[in-house]
Order: C-alpha cells, then structure tokens, then sequence
C-alpha cells in the first residue's frame, strides 16, 4: 500500500474515453457511483456518437463520460478534464482539446501502433511528436496487461480483453483514493449468473489499483475530501430518469393513472425505457406507430380522466403542433415533454442545444398558447415535471417541458423528496348537478373547465377542435364568440403566473450586470457567477424556469440592472422573446449553437468583457 | 356484500336517448343520415350504460357525427382519431368506443393510424363512411375513388387504384370486418350490434351516398331494380346465395370465386360456398371483399370475425403480472429502492 499521504483536492474532473464498445460509460457511472457514496458532490455527463458502432478505433466511434467530484459544490460536470483516460489513439485525438494544459492523460499504450495511430487520423504518433508536451502522460500496457492478469481464467480471448475497463478503473481508483468495493458488489450483482465474468472482472479491477500503485502513475494520489452535503437520503439521478418519476410522483398524487404515449426518438426514449417498468403503479406506456398518434393517443388518455404524456425532441416536436392545438381548444391536460438536441431536421441527435424555444412557444396554427417549464438541473427535472403536471391538470390546458439532451444524460446525486412533502395537485372537478352543468363552465380563479370524463352518469357533452361557443360549448362560427374565446384561452395561461413562484435572483439583486438564462445552461451560469464573486465581481443571476408565462416579477428584476446579458445555446430565442415583452431594456447575448454546454470560462470572458467596457 | 351489488335497474334507452339537440347540417339527402339514424336505433340495443358509450371522430362531414349524438363525443384532427381513440380505450376499458371516420380520414391522412389500431386489436368499433370522394373539402378524389373517376382534382380522370378499405384490414391483421350500405337501415343497426358484441378492432365499412359531389356512387350496389342481384347478404353458417329468388349462389372454381345459378348446367346448392367468417386463414375473406358489381354481387354482412386477445386486455394482462412481482408499492418505495446512501 502506498505510505505517501494522499494530496487533497477540493474538486477534479475526470474523462473516460475509449470505443464505444470499450465500457467506458459504465467505467465513468461507477467512478461516479462510488465517489457519491464517499459524499462527493459531483455532476456527470456522458458523450457518445450517434451511430451505435461506428468502425473500432474511430475518431467516430469514441465514447466518452465526464464527471466532476469534488468537496465543494458542483454545478457542471466541469469545463476541461484534469485527467484524461484514453483507451486508444482516436480517444486521445477526440478528447485532448476537452483537458487542461498540464493535465494527465493515461493511455493504452497497446492500441499505439501504426495502424491505429493512422485510423485515427493522426500523422505521425502522438507519443512521440511532442504533441503530448504539454501534458503529463502516464504511458500504460492496459491491454496487455489485462491479459496478464487474467492467465488462466476460463475465458476467450475477447472476453478477457473486454475486461481493461475495469483495469481501467481501478487504476483511477487508486489515484484518486477510493474503495473498489462498490464496484465489487455490483459485479457480483451483475453477472450473478456467470462467476467466471465476476471472478475475470474483479482480478482486472485489482490488478488495475496494485499497478497504479506499483509504477508510482503520479507522485502521490489524490483524495477529495466529502462534501458538506444536506443531511438526508440520497441517490443518483439522470434527467430523464427524474422526468419519469416526477410522472409517477404526479399521477400518484392527483390520483390518476400515467398513460405515456410516445415514439422513440433520442435522446427522450430512456423516459419510455424506464416508465414501462412501473406497470405495477398504474403506468401504461404505448409506443405509438408515429410521434402523432403519441401525442393524440395522450389526448384520448387525458380526456378519458386519466394524465396523458407524450415526449419527443425536436422533430417529434414539430409533428405534435396540430394535436396539442386540440388539447388546447378542448382544455385537457396533456404534458409534452421535449428533450431538445441539435437541429434543424435530424441535426445533431446525440448534442444537446436550447433549441426549440422559439418552436414551442408560436409553433403552432393560430394563438396558440402553451405553458412552457424548463428544468436546470438532471434531478430538479423530478420537481419540475411534477409542476408541469400540477399546473396541466389545476388549468386543464397543456404544458410542455422543456429539457434537453445534456440534462437528460446528465447525472448528479440527488436528494429524495417525500411524497408528503409534494404539492398537492387538485383536479378541478365539477361539483353541480347534472342540470347546472355545461360543457366550458370554468373555475373562477383558475378560468379552467371541469374534468368531466366519459362514464361520468348525466353529464355526457361533446368536445372538439372546432371553435365552441362559451359556456354551452356547442360549435360556434359567431366572430364575437370566436374573440372571446382566443382572449380567454390566452387569459387562462396568463393567470398560471399566479400560481407559480416568483422569479428568484443569485448574487447581486442590481447594479450593473443582470446573467439571464433558462434550462440547462444553469450550472455553467452559476458557477460563472459564484467565481467571480469570489474575484470581487458582483453580478446578478436571474435563470428562469417558467417560461411562459414568465414570473411576474421578472419585469422589475430586468429593470434593475444596467445591462442584461442573455445566454443560450441556440442563436437567441429567449432574448428575442424578452426584447417583445420587454421592449423597454436592452439585451447583450452570449450564444453558442454547437452541439455543447457552455464552458464556464466562457461566460466568465464574456462578463469580463462586458464589465471592461 | 358490496353496496353495488346491486345495481339500479335501468329505465330501458331509447333511440331519443341518443339523439343530441343540435342541428345536424349534412346535405340534404346525404347518406349519413341513415347512419346516424341507424347507429341511434342499435345502442339501445347493446347492455352498456348511456355514459359508457364515447364516440370519437376525426374530420370531414362524416366526423360530424358525434355532435349529433348525445353520448360522450370528442371530435379530433383529421385522420388521428385511431389514436385518440386507443388512449380513451386504454385508459378507461370499460367504455365502448365508437370511431367515426371517413375514406380520406382513414385511408389517407389517418392510414398509418388505421393499420396500426386493426393490428393491435384494440376493443374499439371503427365506422367508416365510404362515399368513395372528399365531402367537407368539396369534391377531390380519395384513395378509394375509382379509376379513371372525373373529380375536382382529376379533371381528365384520377390515375390512381383504389384502396380497398377490407382488404387493407385484413393484411393489418384486422379480426373484424363488416360492409353494410346506408339505403339498409335494417342490415346497419344489426351489424352495429353485432359488431359491438366482437372484442377488438371492428371494421365496419359503410358505402355511403355523397349527394353532392359523388352521387350513385353505390349505384350498381344500390339501383332498386337490380339490387337483389348485386347484393350478397352474408351470414355466417349460411351458403352464399343471392338474387331476387336466392337463385344464384358463389362456388370455388380452383382458386377462383364464380357465380353460378342454380338448377342451370346441374349446378346445385350443395356446390355453394358455405360463409365462414370466424375462419382464420383470410384468403376466402380477401376474395369475398374483392368482389364488385358487374361481374360479382358486393359482399355485406360480416365478413370476418374471428378471436384473437386484445391489446387492452393484454395491459390488463400484464399490469396484473406486474403487481405479483412488484418489489414496491408506492412512489415513496420506489425512490427509496436500489442504491441509495445516507448523508448523516
Ligand atoms: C391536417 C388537415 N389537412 C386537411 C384538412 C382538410 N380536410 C378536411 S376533411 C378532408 C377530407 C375528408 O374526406 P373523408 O374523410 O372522405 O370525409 P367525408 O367528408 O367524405 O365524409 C380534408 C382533406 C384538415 N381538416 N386537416
Ligand atoms: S358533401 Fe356529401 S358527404 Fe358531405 S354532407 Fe354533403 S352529401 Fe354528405
Ligand atoms: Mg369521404
């Protein structure tokens, strides 16, 4: 055992990458696992190509998992890697721009030959080119290693070679001072029924920590300390994952069945992978012929009673905009979720982007309007989702949430709620007699109409997308009825506003720069602004979640500073829209449409730039 | 035992029971006032509760149809009323679904939907309403227009082949198929019947008069004067045999359907094709939905009916499966199962 003492470290970013084939995603979720159960705080994000196999040795087909742990809070799964993990050259070529200059970079020393080096795409060998100087390199015969390791297993060679990601791991263990014994228990737990795998698996994992030990990889190891995390129960928590349970936790609440109607699309399809698993609560997934039978299968679902979801991204997105315009003029609830990723057209299905603001605030016929919600963090998707379907259900109209690919693959530990401690949801539900009842008679307070569902005795009426005469609800081409029903429709999202929290602001609440954000971006955005706090710069953070309607209060709050800079990951949907609703203050906009989370050093120039002039 | 036991008798429903109070606006003279018509005659007919019933439609004149009825109705969009109507059946299966919908509704826009609802069998009634042309957009061709028919879209004659609404069905897997014509009001309220009682997809195709833009579209089924020698009314059990004097009957030539008459060239009536619609091999139904007048009689009745499980009973099936193994009851279980760690 090492006698050096570990050096401490308030926080770390690791890069797994190797071929998509090489395990590297569930290197890097077990890193992560067992960092969370040492009380770390971190945040993860995996990378992986669109194609599922792309040709070995690829730049194309490189896989790569991110995670930042650290001591102190942790908002992003960090900018630039402090340690890379490269299982083969095309690895090391895709990834050296995603580690900072004097990092570490671990390489599979076997996979550097000529004819990887040049499936690659490199010239010449990065080892020795002198490319590399500016790196510290810890040179590693993982492979053949591994094999070595694992003389006299019974078990082919490629099974044995499948084997260097756990090689792989444990030499991280080590250098970062952390137990393998998670890791362990979830190999037993996974191959249960092949001892020979476990067996295989756990000598690489070992063999891994004693070599790293053995050659001294750096100095001494690290050790990040625990974070000082809010007591409680905790676990690991994806966004899409969070987004099927905040589901459950809804319909569980309000008491309704979940009917999920969807067609698989990336990155939104790991929803319907884990919501199908909950058929014990009450959960029906259909996976729909086409993305518009998902949402109207939805609608039937939600106007027989029960809480109808539909998901999609992008372009599933843009195929539901006739159905939810019915949802809306028959005042249903219906949940869409979009998990945005690169577009236009089939874009970048693996790359997350802000993309689809713009599509779904005014993609659809006519005035159409929708309540719009956007999670900022993979678990606050489970409270966020739960709004989504409190709000669809209280004012019987649809909600679209808005998440994106980099919240739905991202992961971070996540505080469990209790069920008691939720909202309560309240289906508005008509409590007249049978005579007093019309069709779009409607709360007063909320403007919603009644949930009355088919098998209800006295109360049968008929909807649909024609327009309806108010009250009565019998189709109506009167051109004042038709008014007053655009304008109570519109009315009706307005008023949500008072029924969500007002607009919450970080760090300065005025002076002379205002950071306004939506969605995902909100970890670099935080982080950016907590740096430069600590630099002496104060700025005020005000990131939104609900976005239409907005916070009422998110009016003043613009007022309150000189300049208002707007960042997003699309080329400036919600700064236009804010230009039309707020015409009165000027905006400045960082905006990046590339496939990639902001660094947070780029926001941080970006402030800087704007505070020195 | 339980305070339902014992349910209320019900006040028996009449056809006024289903009858909504709103102007019905079709044309004059349109076929599918006999279908509503014979639609409010047949529910009173069938053991379920006024509220249980929900009519779902997509667009076109036909997918009016709802607003005229005074059960549950939710009009949709054009050609998805398929899968609406699954949602409405999933989520509560004690209701009986009734999809209206017509040609272009739900062989053009809606044909994905259409293929897709037959093929997983789910316990809903479709009627569509086949007049062979667009109604509510005035008069374009549809895919089940004839060759060569002169619309407003194909001036010198449409180049495309019909679809065959059958036929379609049964290659979707389709367990239920039924034709009946609007001038029969009788054969219309029987088959609704009839339909309701078969558990998955019915099909019921109902060739239907469009006065106004495809008039006597059905007229070589329909023409008074010869309707008895182009009409086979099927049933099942019973030997094919049609005209006015149930003279002519349908025989098997090698893989070939033939008329042929009775008494005439020795041809007798034991020679005649005996109907089977729960057989479950299609070929004998494909044939029998492929006949047309000149050279066949049109085949109404129902055609088809055969067994199968039902999506929704499946669900069923599986969510019960689902409870026996269930490791947790509650969300508040579930978050808490797996691997969870504790801050302290
Ligand atoms: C998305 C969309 N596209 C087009 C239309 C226009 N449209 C309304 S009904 C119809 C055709 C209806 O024909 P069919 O289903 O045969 O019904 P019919 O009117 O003949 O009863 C069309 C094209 C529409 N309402 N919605
Ligand atoms: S246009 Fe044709 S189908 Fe439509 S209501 Fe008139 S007659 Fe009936
Ligand atoms: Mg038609």
């Amino acid at each position: 055992m090492s006698k050096t003492m570990p050096v401490e470290l308030d926080k770390v970013v690791i890069r797994f990458a190797g071929d998509s084939g090489d395990g590297m995603q569930l290197t890097g979720s077990q890193f992560t696992y067992t960092s969370a159960m040492l009380g770390n705080d971190l945040a993860t994000f995996p990378d992986f190509p669109a194609e599922i196999r792309a040709p070995q040795g690829t730049v194309e087909g490189v896989s790569g998992f991110q995670v930042q742990i650290g001591k102190i809070d942790i908002y992003t799964p960090g900018d630039l890697a402090d340690i890379l993990i490269a299982m083969n050259p095309a690895a090391l070529r895709s990834n050296i721009n995603w580690v900072r200059k004097g990092g570490n970079i671990i390489l599979d020393t076997d996979y550097f030959q000529d004819r990887n080096i040049k499936k690659a795409g490199y010239k010449t060998n990065p080892m020795e080119d002198g490319s590399l100087d500016d790196y510290k390199i810890i040179e590693a015969p993982i492979t053949s290693l591994t094999k070595t390791a694992l003389k006299g297993i019974e078990l082919d060679n490629k099974s044995i070679i499948r084997c260097k990601n756990m090689f792989a791991l444990g030499m991280m263990y080590w250098l970062f001072d952390r137990s393998k014994d998670e890791t362990i228990k979830f190999l037993e737990s996974k191959f249960r029924k092949k001892p020979v795998l476990v067996e295989a698996n756990k000598k690489a994992l070992n063999a891994g920590y004693n070599y790293a030990i053995t050659i001294r990889a750096i100095a001494s190891n690290y050790k990040i300390p625990a974070a000082k995390i809010e007591k409680g129960i905790y676990r690991h928590i994806s966004g899409n994952q969070a987004s099927a349970w905040g589901l459950l936790a809804a319909a569980e609440k309000v008491g309704r069945k979940l009917f999920y109607g969807s067609y698989p699309i990336t990155p939104a399809s790991d929803i319907l992978h884990e919501l199908t698993k909950y058929k014990n609560l009450g959960v029906i997934t259909l996976q729909a012929e086409d993305e518009i039978a998902a949402v109207c299968s939805a609608i039937g679902a939600s106007y027989a009673g029960q809480l109808g979801v539909t998901a999609s991204a992008g372009p599933g997105i843009a195929l539901k905009g006739e159905a939810i315009g019915l949802a809306i003029m028959a005042e249903i609830p219906l949940i869409i979720i979009d998990v945005q990723r690169g577009g236009p057209s089939t874009g970048l299905p693996t790359k997350t982007e802000q993309a689809d603001l713009n599509l779904v605030l005014y993609g659809r016929n006519s005035d159409s309007p929708c309540i719009v919600i956007a999670p900022s963090t993979p678990a606050n998707c489970f409270e966020y989702i739960f709004q989504a379907a409190r709000l669809s259900i209280e004012h019987m109209t649809p909600v679209i949430f808005l998440s994106d690919g980099y919240l739905a693959n991202g992961s971070e530990p996540w505080k469990l709620p209790s069920m008691a401690d939720l909202p309560e949801i309240n289906a508005p539900q008509f409590k007249g007699s049978e005579q007093e009842f019309q069709p779009y008679l409607r709360d007063p307070k909320k403007m919603s109409r009644y949930w009355v569902v088919p098998g209800m005795a006295g109360l049968e009426h008929r909807l649909g997308g024609l327009e309806k005469e108010d009250i009565t609800g019998n189709i109506s081409y009167d051109p004042e009825n038709h008014q007053k029903m655009i304008d109570i429709r519109a009315d009706k999202v307005k008023a949500v506003a008072n029924f969500i929290p007002e607009q919450q602001v970080i760090g300065a609440t005025s002076g002379e720069l205002l950071l306004v954000g939506w969605g995902s971006t909100y970890g670099s955005m935080l982080s950016a602004v907590k740096e430069l706090e600590k630099e002496g710069v104060k700025i005020g953070l005000a990131h939104i979640n609900y976005l239409n309607p907005l916070p009422k209060n998110l009016g003043t709050i613009l007022g309150a500073y000189n300049k208002v800079l707007v960042c997003e990951l699309n080329s400036g949907q919600l700064a236009n829209y804010l230009r039309h609703l707020f015409p009165e203050y000027r905006y400045l906009q960082l905006n990046k449409v590339q496939g990639l989370p902001f660094k947070i050093t780029e926001i941080k120039e970006k402030i800087k730039s704007i505070l020195n002039n | 035992m339980s305070e339902h036991a014992i349910d209320a008798p019900q006040p028996k429903l009449t056809k006024k029971d289903f009858t909504s109070d709103q102007m019905v606006r079709w044309c004059p003279g349109c076929g599918d006032y006999a279908i509503l018509s014979a639609i409010q005659n047949a529910l009173p007919q069938i053991p379920e509760k006024k509220e249980d019933f929900v009519f779902i439609s997509g667009i076109g004149c036909a997918a009016r149809f709802p607003y005229y009825m005074s059960t549950y109705g939710f009009h949709t969009i054009h050609g998805r009323a398929p899968a609406v109507a699954t949602g409405v059946k999933l989520a509560n299966p004690k209701l009986n679904v009734w999809e209206i919908t017509g040609d272009g509704d739900a062989l053009a826009i809606g044909g994905n939907h259409f293929i897709h609802v037959l093929r997983r069998n789910i316990d809903i009634n479709i009627l569509l309403f086949n007049n062979e042309i667009y109604g509510l957009t005035k008069g374009q061709y549809s895919p089940t227009s004839r060759f060569g028919q002169v619309t407003k879209s194909t001036p010198m004659g449409g180049i495309e082949r019909p679809f065959s609404a059958g036929e379609l069905a049964l290659a979707a897997g389709g367990t239920f198929f039924a034709r009946t014509i609007d001038t029969n009001p009788k054969l219309m309220t029987q088959i609704f019947v009839e339909s309701s009682q078969h558990q998955g997809t019915s099909l019921i195709e109902i060739l239907q008069n469009c006065v106004i833009f495809n008039d006597n579209a059905h007229a070589a089924v329909t023409r008074k004067d010869h309707k008895d020698d182009f009409q086979l009314h099927l049933e099942h059990g019973k030997p094919m045999l049609f005209g006015k004097e149930k003279d002519k009957g349908l025989r098997l030539n090698g893989f070939k359907l033939e008329v042929v008459s009775i008494g005439e060239n020795g041809d007798q009536e034991n020679d005649i094709l005996v109907h089977d619609a729960n057989e479950t091999d299609t070929i004998i139904h494909h044939m029998l939905i492929r006949m047309s007048p000149p050279d066949f009689p049109m085949a109404l009745g129902i055609i088809r009916a055969v067994k199968a499980p039902t999506y929704d009973q499946l669900v069923e099936q599986q969510y019960q499966q689902s409870l026996e193994k269930a490791s947790f009851q509650s969300v508040d279980e579930l978050l808490r199962s797996g691997n969870t760690w504790e801050v302290k």
